[in-house]
């Protein structure tokens, strides 16, 4: 879903008082258009420590029954924390490039 | 009852849900009292003793957004400290009532009764009431919770009394029931609060030069909107009490050829020298702001027409090289006037200097004499 651009602004009559944004509009900003790496998770030698999911700050990291499951690409925004974080050697996640993943 | 006595007894009656407070002088007393009244389980308010005034305005702002009823109450330094706050109150929309009893800024550091606490924030977007004795201060804080908490307004307001002059002199007052105050301020009931879990929003953004005119165009059409809510409630309020009140108070201006425009305790002592004056067949008159923000450009304008000359007193000084924030206010109002009275400044009383009948008298006495004026902006009662 790419960020609109175009928007009709909205004028003082009809915006909402007070400085009020509805709960989660966050969710259709789509940060994950900035990566310019992408980290990459090989499952194999992940030992579900859950370092990258503590210390990702957009929390693009989702887990499930405790289990590292993916990296939610619509929001990372490439930072490599994760790789950083990760204990394992070889590290489980690795930043690589984001060109080479241009379709 | 003192001045405070009266604030506490009107928030003990209004039982607020969160008061987030730090004392000063003079307005200590006020949360001192209603501490007590919390200690004793005579009121439901959780109280929040903040580590300054930034922070009780910021807790009070915090718990305004969730949902409740929040107050706090300061002076002077304390109003300066919360400064930021103060337009932040007003730009998120919350209807927090707020007394302060007038006291210098320092520096020199000054304990007593003047303006420019309260006239220093005037334009930090807050409803400002002014009261000239204890009971208009009881009936003024009363009357501001309804006022605020109307979905056209919501703006925050400043209920100020004069420092020690008003806040701790013992003064006759007519108190409402429990039951009457409970019934004319209703419960508090947000259309939005942060704590609605079926609702979520969020509070307190960022704006970008995209939307933050529109917003503040929001804030200056809603202290608009205040001035018909300030006469409907006025209205309301008159109904329950007896005691009407307005924008102004008109004193004595049906025949007068002179005028005094003042705020505050000093209208009290301007009454008497008005009335010994006319006893000398001096007609001179005054007109007492009571609402200040909005500013009754209308009302007093109406007021001043026929009066030939007009001196406001001030309070407190801009320091602006052409006298104080009354002063430059009222005569704006009057320059569309097709015939303009001539518009003079007094400013007196600074960090609680006494303005006594005598020395207003005197004033009076020169203005009536007067023909040609030398000087527009005057000092009163400074030793040269």
């Amino acid at each position: 879903m790419r960020l609109k651009t175009n928007v009709k602004k909205i004028g003082w009559k009809k915006l909402a008082a007070g400085d009020i944004l509805e709960a989660g509009s966050a969710l259709n900003y789509h940060t994950g258009n900035w990566r310019s790496r992408r980290p990459v998770f090989e499952k194999k030698t992940c030992i579900n420590c859950l370092k990258c999911w503590i210390f990702c700050p957009d929390a693009a990291i989702r887990i499930k029954n405790k289990k590292v499951f993916k990296i939610d690409l619509r929001y990372c925004k490439g930072c490599g924390i994760c790789a950083v974080a990760c204990p394992t050697n070889p590290k489980t996640i690795v930043m690589k490039n984001e060109n080479q993943f241009k379709s | 009852m003192s001045g405070d006595e009266a604030v506490a007894e009107a928030m003990r009656q209004i039982n607020p849900d969160v008061v987030a407070a730090y004392p000063i002088t003079p307005a200590t007393e006020i949360i001192n009292i209603f501490s007590k009244l919390i200690a004793e389980g005579k009121v439901k308010s959780e109280f929040i003793a903040a580590e300054s005034e930034h922070s009780a305005l910021s807790a009070a702002i915090g718990a305004s957004a969730a949902g409740v009823r929040a107050m706090t109450a300061t002076a002077s330094q304390g109003l300066a400290l919360m400064h930021e706050m103060l337009y932040i109150a007003a730009g998120l929309r919350l209807p927090i009532v707020m007394p302060v009893a007038n006291r210098a800024l320092s520096s020199p550091i000054n304990i007593h009764c003047d303006h420019s606490d309260t006239m220093g924030s005037r334009d930090a977007g807050w409803l400002q009431f002014y009261s000239e004795n204890v009971q208009e201060t009881y009936d003024n804080f009363i009357q501001a919770i309804k006022i605020s908490e109307h979905p056209d307004v919501l703006l925050p307001t400043i209920v100020a009394l004069d420092g020690f002059i008003t806040s701790h002199s013992m003064q006759n007052l007519k108190i409402l029931s429990d039951h009457a105050v409970k019934i004319f301020i209703g419960e508090y009931k947000p259309k939005r609060f942060l704590l609605d879990l079926k609702h979520p929003y969020s509070l307190g953004g960022f704006d970008l030069s995209d939307y933050f005119f529109e917003h503040k165009r929001q804030q200056s059409q809603a202290m608009k909107n205040s001035v018909g809510i300030i006469a409907k409630v006025a209205e309301k309020f008159e109904k329950i009490s007896g005691r009407r009140y307005g924008f102004l108070e008109e004193y004595a201006m049906e025949d007068a050829q002179i005028a005094l425009v003042g705020i505050g305790s000093f209208c009290g002592v301007a009454k008497v020298a008005i009335e010994n004056l006319r006893e000398k067949g001096i007609k001179a008159g005054l007109v007492k702001v009571r609402v200040f923000r909005p500013f009754p450009y209308k009302e007093i304008s109406s007021a001043l027409r026929k009066i030939s000359l007009v001196a406001v007193m001030d309070r407190s000084d801009s320091l602006n090289n052409f006298g104080g924030p009354l002063f430059n206010e009222v005569r704006s109002a009057l320059y569309d006037l097709a015939e303009r009275p001539t518009v003079i400044n007094y400013i007196y009383g600074l960090g609680g200097r006494d303005i006594s009948v005598k020395e207003i008298e005197n004033v009076l006495k020169k203005l009536a004499k007067t023909k040609i004026i030398k000087k527009i902006v005057n000092y009163l009662g400074v030793r040269e």
